[in-house]
């Protein structure tokens, strides 16, 4: 007799027998059914109602703020202007969050520093999750009354919709586009089909969670070492074998793998956004490489080459053109003799990576002011790259003190990668929104 | 009279009125978050992306590791590793196989090289050091597992049989 899990599964063939069956829940019906369809040949003696919602329990905080982060920074994208986010601005909710001025310049690249590496270490826990519920998705019969087959169809909704979330997250941290999905849009609204069937999911499940609490104790099952774990009695939800195998692994030492897991991934990722000494030990991220000891070498996220800019477009015939209720041109000789401002401010990649440097430059606020920016005008900084869309900005961020017209960083020129002959710089926005080979400042009434 | 209305209406429905409530609200939601996705996509490969990622997770990803584990019981099994040291030595090749396993499939692009000329074209950079960073971290990792049982063996030998 076939008894072990996962044996090649056949679904048109047993579903088939299922149906045709008139009493499907009787035990003779069960014996007609293949493996994995029957009960039985689920029989790792782990799964059961209690370590599915130990590992839903602690799912729900990290979701929650991954969730919450995320949101934060597609708020952080101004959505509301057409162009500055791949998504919106129509059918989305409104900006419910902006970084106060009053935040320190590294907020961002905080929350979306959580964002991504929390993501990636939760990847362990989901897979483990999901793991634990298999016997769930061939269960028969599939559905006994309308409830049932909502429960079912949300479920299966639940878990492409956790998959497709995750995936589109890494591949953008990865910068690997596959066909002709548009990752930001199906990650953006994504995140809306997951959250809200993730939401329903635990709303339904919290009976089932607050009887394996009271049945087996939060945290007692983790007490158990490999000799003392027994399968849990099995129940109604089918999780718990009805046959269970011997263990070969405690349920606390199956939390283990996965925590070890998940702080093995910080580790080969958490250096790229911390930065500093540490980008040396994100030895599997993305911009985790040391660039070297120059004040020009900390990442770039694209580079003049790719955004074709030469360095002949940014010679001497370079000039700053600024368009408010005055025009004027300006050299980047006449902008090094305007009154200079240092401030320390960290680019914050949406992919997760950040980096803090000393920048050197204008203020927009006097910049606006010299070029007689209406009341409430949005500022749209155009770039020398190719194709360019160009990102509005909103009074309270170019009047910020701390964002710059940045011409020197580290007391150096900037490179021509990280912007030459002038780059902006704002606290607390996404990194691309510091917009680098700026050609033009734009003042427009709002 | 109206608590009968609703057991009746449980008892058809198979849960609580609040049970249906709850996901004709959720479905709404997620009808209109798809049709954000579907109106702007190519609707044929969206498609592909969330069944195809539901059905190799479940039918392809769970039963090859399902697969390998057995694999890896029965030729543990076969070496009497454990009746000579009295520690039972699955969980140490387990754990670091797992982690190894989750590390090349999260930075799966990464490491293969994927996506490299679009990553050299962006950063000015190539992908050299992703595969060879992702076997050291693999050797480290058996390394470390297998020293933690080397000194869970000698702490069973040390420890009087009682």
């Amino acid at each position: 007799m076939s008894v072990t899990e996962s044996s090649n599964p056949e679904p048109t063939a047993p579903r088939l027998t299922s149906r045709r069956s008139s009493d499907p829940s009787s035990h003779r019906s069960n014996r007609r059914l293949v493996a994995p369809f029957r009960p039985d040949c689920w029989r790792s003696p782990l799964r059961g109602p209690w370590l599915t919602s130990f590992l839903g329990t602690l799912l729900v905080p990290a979701i929650g703020v991954i969730a919450l982060t995320g949101f934060i920074d597609h708020w952080a994208h101004y959505p509301q202007f057409a162009g500055n986010d791949g998504v919106g601005p129509s059918g989305d909710i409104p900006v419910l969050f902006h970084f106060p001025a009053s935040w320190p310049s590294w907020s961002y690249a905080v929350t979306q520093g959580f964002h991504v590496v929390l993501g990636l270490m939760v990847v362990p826990l989901v897979l483990a999750k999901l793991w634990s519920v298999m016997p769930k998705l061939f269960q028969q019969p599939v559905a006994r009354n309308v409830a049932g087959a909502l429960d079912r169809i949300s479920l299966l909704a639940l878990v492409a919709s956790v998959l497709v979330e995750f995936a589109t997250g890494i591949l953008m941290m990865e910068e690997w586009s596959i066909g002709n999905i548009d990752l930001n849009v199906v990650h953006y609204y994504g995140a809306w089909v997951f959250g809200t069937l993730f939401v329903l999911h635990a709303c339904i499940k919290l009976p089932v969670v607050r009887r394996a609490y009271r049945d087996r104790g939060v945290l007692k099952p983790l007490r158990d070492d490999l000799a003392q774990t027994k399968a849990e009695p099995a129940d109604d939800g089918g999780l718990a074998p009805v046959n269970p195998a011997a263990p070969t692994i405690s349920r606390r030492g199956l939390l283990a793998m996965v925590g070890g897991a998940s702080l093995t991934i910080f580790a080969v990722q958490a250096g790229e956004s911390i930065g500093g000494p540490f980008r040396s030990l994100a030895l599997l991220a993305p911009r985790g490489r040391v660039y070297g000891t120059g004040p020009n070498d900390f990442p770039v996220t694209h580079t003049a080459a790719s955004a074709e800019v030469t360095s002949a477009m940014t010679g001497s015939d370079w000039h700053l053109t600024m368009v408010g209720e005055r025009t004027m041109s300006l050299s980047r000789q006449q902008l090094l003799e305007m009154t200079q401002s240092t401030r320390t401010l960290t680019i914050a990649c949406t992919d997760g990576w950040s980096t803090t440097q000393h920048w050197t430059g204008v203020p927009l606020g006097a910049l606006a002011r010299l070029a007689g920016a209406p009341e409430g005008a949005i500022l749209r900084a155009v770039s020398l790259e190719a194709g360019q869309t160009s990102q509005a900005f909103v009074p309270s961020l170019y009047n910020d003190p701390r964002s710059l017209l940045a011409l020197r960083v580290n007391g150096v020129d900037i490179s021509l990668d990280h912007g030459y002959p002038a780059r902006v710089i704002l606290p607390n926005v996404p990194g691309n929104f510091n917009t680098k080979w700026v050609s033009e400042l734009r003042f427009e009434a709002a | 009279m109206r608590r009968g209305l609703l057991l009746g209406f449980s008892r058809r429905y198979g849960a609580s009125p609040l049970h249906l409530l709850a996901h004709l609200v959720g479905f709404a939601i997620v009808a209109f978050a798809l049709d954000r996705i579907f109106s702007g996509g190519d609707v044929k490969e969206l498609l592909i992306w969330y069944l195809g990622f539901a059905i190799a997770h479940d039918l392809v990803f769970v039963p090859a590791y399902s697969g390998l584990d057995r694999l890896l019981r029965a030729t543990i099994a076969r070496v009497p590793l454990r009746a000579r040291t009295g520690v039972p030595v699955i969980n140490h090749v387990r754990a670091p196989a797992v982690i190894s396993a989750l590390l090349l499939i999260i930075y799966f692009p990464l490491i293969s090289r994927r996506n490299e000329g679009w990553y050299f074209s962006l950063s000015g950079h190539y992908l050299e050091h992703y595969a060879r960073n992702w076997l050291l971290i693999t050797a480290v990792l058996f390394l470390g597992s297998g020293l933690i049982y080397a000194a869970r063996v000698v702490r069973t030998r040390a420890r009087p049989v009682s």
